[in-house]
């Protein structure tokens, strides 16, 4: 076990790096810094004045060295079109709300969609699955922005129970986070349905149901732990994916997370914030990855011996 | 034997029992009004070819037809007196395992793949037993020892993927017999096994079944297995028993043509053939029955009133019956010759 959990984090790590060669690349091929840097009527000396300031003026793989030799001491950099605050400022500044909103999206969908996956396939072709198929599929097929919308105005607007955008306590969290776990919520039953009926087909289940056990612990012990392989891998991405920030829900609630923060440094071209915030994310998928990778193995024991 | 002490002594009493699956398109007759009984300690095989209904008979038995599509539609299943298809979900739980159980045919799927065997093994224990952790521990060990498997307190914490497919069929029988279930139903238990370790484990079914006096209902389409296990026979064709008797009046007086060719279809040693023996044709399908004898299309004996009327029982010998015309004294037909039995019993 723990064999295999330090190949997965050395695995990792490579990925990573790969990954931020990657992003110092395209971040080179899209587009010149300077022109954030400077403004269009800047004269030769300046330019150079501050080629030399950011070390642009190195050529590209001793630039790629010196980038890397600054991610080793875990600094991200200046950032370009926020003055006077370093990338890393940037993300933990934003981080936060990220994670608190993503982390109770992730809730959302994961309290709702796993029970109801469940039920929905043991009601298999009853109103109950055919209910739960209309409200999967208006979850996976109405936008995100348009259910925050509606969401917002039937429990701010005219309910009053929320207020309607900004950031702040719990409160403010909750009907963003509806929103986007909604979306989720509908996959993941799916998921769940689909493996657990392919579960309850199989012999195992069968010789529970042969020695006698009740058919709750059938379902919750012997079919639920073997089904939630497929859904798991899902729900992982669901939170890696939640982490890089919803711009769409983030924007219509007015939240302050990281979404918001790339795009606008997209489009300053500010480099050297697109780095920092990719290279977050692709920190995020390898590290969610690597957590479900060994829940994989603490459920199914034969991921673990081999 | 006394009609006092035959009663006392059945187990098991199937009555014209029914099971058919609805599906949109058709109904299938999976089970089409079967009846058996089985004695304490007696062994019952029921032979037939795939899909002739023998694994859903064995599901019925327990009320785990597979639902919504399955249903018992008729008949009466009396186990230890007590009708069973009367009694409510809540009731079968306690019947399931204590009174009856079965072992599966695939010891690769029938073990659950994230628990290990000693934990899947108390919670059969547990179910009759309510005790504490050690006893319960101790009680695992030792219907682990009754099944031959060795080192039995190392196993326990073994991952079914750690272990043969023989152990595990071991496991899955000190599963099943591990409430001590008056019947137990094997369904093809060695189809899945090497050809050594089926042997191994037919003898530990028989040890098993002189020590507790069990009664086995043996699912199978081997004749052979039929010869080394079994005390009675029930030979199943498209939903029907359409022969049962003694093991040995079915082997060498089989009344049915369908009996006498699956028994010249078992390859014999001794005899070196060019082919070996096969039944022309296919079973009907069991959702489009012809009215008359199922086996008719086939039957080298076939006439007219075969394809009318389905045969009424005949009986041949005290507890050998068989369902064909050629039986009855006035059939009009080509008669049955005589079967001769095939030189060295299969087996």
């Amino acid at each position: 076990m723990q064999a295999y959990i330090l190949r997965r984090v050395a695995q990792g790590i490579l990925a990573i790096f790969v990954i931020s060669t990657i992003t110092f690349a395209l971040a080179r091929v899209s587009g010149d810094p300077l022109n954030v840097l400077l403004p269009e009527e800047a004269s030769e000396e300046q330019i150079e004045l501050i080629k030399a300031e950011w070390g642009l003026d190195k050529p590209l793989h001793m630039q790629y060295f010196q980038y890397l030799g600054k991610l080793f001491r875990g600094d991200l950099g200046e950032a370009m079109a926020w003055p006077n605050s370093t990338a890393t400022e940037l993300i933990i500044e934003r981080l936060p709300n990220t994670i608190k909103l993503s982390a109770l999206a992730l809730v959302v969908s994961g309290v709702i969609a796993f029970p109801v996956g469940v039920l929905v396939a043991i009601k298999k072709d009853t109103p109950f699955d055919y209910g739960g198929k209309l409200f999967a599929i208006l979850g996976q097929s109405a936008p995100t922005f348009a259910v925050g919308l509606i969401l917002m105005w039937i429990f701010a607007v005219q309910l009053n129970f929320f207020p309607t955008s900004g950031s702040g306590g719990v409160e403010y969290m909750i009907l963003p986070a509806v929103a986007l776990g909604y979306y989720n919520v509908a996959a993941l039953m799916r998921l769940t349905r689909s493996s657990m009926l392919e579960v309850l087909d199989t012999e195992y289940v069968k010789l529970a149901r042969i020695k006698g056990v009740a058919e709750w612990k059938v379902i919750w012990k012997h079919c639920f732990r073997n089904a939630l392989i497929v859904p798991l891998t899902y729900f992982g991405l669901i939170g890696a994916v939640l982490i890089t920030g919803s711009v769409v829900i983030e924007t219509v609630f007015a939240w302050p997370g990281l979404g918001a923060l790339v795009i606008d440094a997209i489009l300053f071209r500010d480099y050297v914030v697109v780095q920092a915030v990719v290279l977050l994310f692709a920190a995020a998928f390898v590290i969610i990855n690597i957590m479900v990778d060994v829940l994989y193995a603490y459920i199914d024991p034969r991921i673990r011996y081999t | 034997m006394t009609a006092v002490q035959t009663a006392t002594d059945t187990i098991l009493e199937v009555n014209d029992l029914k099971t058919y699956i609805f599906t949109r398109a058709a109904t299938v007759k999976a089970v089409d009004g079967i009846s058996f009984n089985l004695r304490k300690g007696e062994t019952l095989g029921i032979v037939g070819e795939s899909g002739c209904g023998k694994t859903m008979t064995a599901l019925s038995l327990l009320r785990l037809v597979p639902k919504p599509a399955g249903r018992i539609v008729e008949g009466e299943i009396v186990l230890n007196g007590e009708d069973i298809l009367q009694k409510s979900e809540d009731e079968m739980r306690d019947v399931r395992g204590r009174q009856i159980s079965m072992i599966l045919q695939d010891p690769q799927t029938s073990l659950n793949p994230v628990f290990t065997i000693g934990n899947q093994l108390r919670e059969a224990l547990g179910i009759a037993h309510r005790e504490n952790k050690s006893s319960m521990l101790s009680r695992a060990v030792d219907a682990l020892r009754k099944v031959n498997v060795a080192a039995p307190e190392r196993r326990l914490d073994d991952y079914p993927h750690q272990m043969s497919g023989g152990m595990k069929q071991r496991v899955v029988g000190a599963i099943a017999m591990s409430c001590e279930p008056g019947v137990i139903i094997a369904d093809e238990p060695t189809t899945a096994l090497d050809v050594t370790i089926q042997l191994q484990y037919l003898r530990l079914l028989k040890e098993i079944q002189a020590e507790t006096g069990l009664a086995i209902i043996f699912i199978t389409h081997d004749f052979g297995v039929v010869a080394r296990m079994c005390d009675r026979v029930a030979v199943m064709y498209a939903g029907r028993i359409i022969e049962q008797g003694d093991v040995r009046d079915i082997f060498s007086r089989p009344a049915h043509p369908y009996t006498q060719a699956l028994i010249n279809s078992v390859p014999k040693l001794e005899q070196s053939v060019d082919r070996l023996y096969s039944i022309d044709g296919q079973p009907p399908l069991l959702s489009n029955l012809p009215e008359g004898c199922r086996f008719a299309p086939r039957c080298p004996y076939v006439s007219d009133q075969c394809y009318e009327a389905y045969p009424q029982s005949y009986t041949l010998n005290e507890g050998h019956y068989a369902d064909c015309w050629a039986l009855d004294a006035d059939w009009q037909g080509t008669p049955i010759e005589e079967f001769v039995p095939p030189t060295g019993t299969a087996g």
